[in-house]
């Protein structure tokens, strides 16, 4: 498996498109959306962004599967760290009752 | 691709570690090691995301507060910085591997410029901070906090925007030291690449170099977000 070479022009294309991104994501802070839309709509622009510079910039569109079991399992531990916390803190006011 | 390899140095490419099959082998490994490395990282700050979550939802009015208080135009501007920054890495990675020794060399240094450039404007954000007494705690001699300068949402306890501030300082300082490492580690691979080290054959430590640096800007297209627009909305209503 020999090493791919992404293009300039996709390289010039992933940066527009993360700068439209941020400008998407300013705009949509200051709009008021009902309820808990207004992060929900940052974080989902934000995991784009994410997910666009781990497959081009950071090759991992191009890389060995080796390299994309590394990946996902850092998401892996960050879902249990994260579920295993907030089902403590969540549930503590729980008892009070 | 081996064969003209053996016929042009006789021996293999000097670059290649001696414990590694082929040049090929030890560029995966070389990655591999990289992306081991990121995914502590990736825990690392992590631990500081949840705290921010944690707090986030436990104080969403101080939070909306403080946040409010941050600079929105330095920080769009930052976030634009590193995106910037990202492309001319990967622009430097790609000059390495098509053996354009000149515009990597042009690319390396365009990217440490726009690392200092973000760490510039952090640092008059910073400022802008100790001169509005928001520097968390007693850190700065003579100069406590004091949420007195934080234009307060309706119901907001002035005793908890602090902890906001505490998060914001932690996590972006914490980018920040990453930030001055990325930008010292581009410097060895600068100075290696004025001296002609590297080419298609071998850029194993630009390539990895720029996996750390895209990570950092990674933390930051997060951060952004969470800290300097998570209240905006509430100017309006």
């Amino acid at each position: 498996m020999s090493e791919h070479i992404v293009s300039i022009k996709i390289y010039l294309i992933i940066a527009l498109a993360l700068m439209v991104g941020t400008a998407v994501t300013v705009i949509a802070g200051k709009m008021d959306f009902p309820g808990p839309l207004n992060v929900i709509i940052a974080l989902t622009i934000a995991c784009i962004k994410a997910t666009l510079v781990v497959l081009y910039f950071m090759h991992v569109r191009y890389s060995s599967k080796l390299i994309w079991l590394i990946f996902v399992s850092a998401l892996f531990w960050m879902a249990i760290l994260f579920t295993l916390t907030f089902s403590d803190y969540w549930t503590r006011s729980w008892l009070i009752k | 691709m081996a064969e003209s390899l053996a016929i042009e140095h006789e021996t293999h490419h000097p670059g290649l570690q001696h414990h590694f099959e082929n040049m090929e082998q030890q560029r995966e490994a070389g990655a591999l090691g990289m992306w081991v490395f990121l995914v502590t990282e990736i825990m690392f700050f992590g631990g500081m995301f949840f705290a921010y979550t944690l707090y986030r939802s436990k104080y969403p009015l101080e939070f909306a507060s403080a946040s409010n208080h941050l600079d929105l135009t330095l920080g769009t501007v930052n976030t634009a910085v590193l995106i910037l920054s990202s492309l001319t890495m990967a622009l430097a990675v790609y000059s390495a591997q098509v053996g354009k020794r000149r515009n990597q060399i042009i690319s390396l240094v365009i990217t440490m410029v726009l690392g200092l450039t973000f760490l510039g404007i952090k640092a008059v954000e910073y400022y802008d901070k100790y001169r509005d007494h928001l520097i968390p705690g007693r850190l700065i001699p003579g100069n406590p906090f004091s949420p007195a300068g934080v234009h307060l949402l309706e119901g907001a306890n002035p005793q908890k925007v602090e902890m906001f501030y505490w998060i914001y300082f932690a996590m972006t300082g914490m980018h920040a030291i990453h930030m001055i490492i990325g930008v010292g580690v581009l410097s060895v691979i600068l100075y290696y690449s004025v001296r002609g080290r590297y080419g298609p054959e071998y850029h194993n430590p630009v390539e990895v170099s720029g996996l750390y640096w895209h990570f950092v800007d990674i933390i930051w297209i997060f951060l952004f977000p969470l800290l300097y627009l998570l209240g905006r909305h509430f100017e309006h209503s």
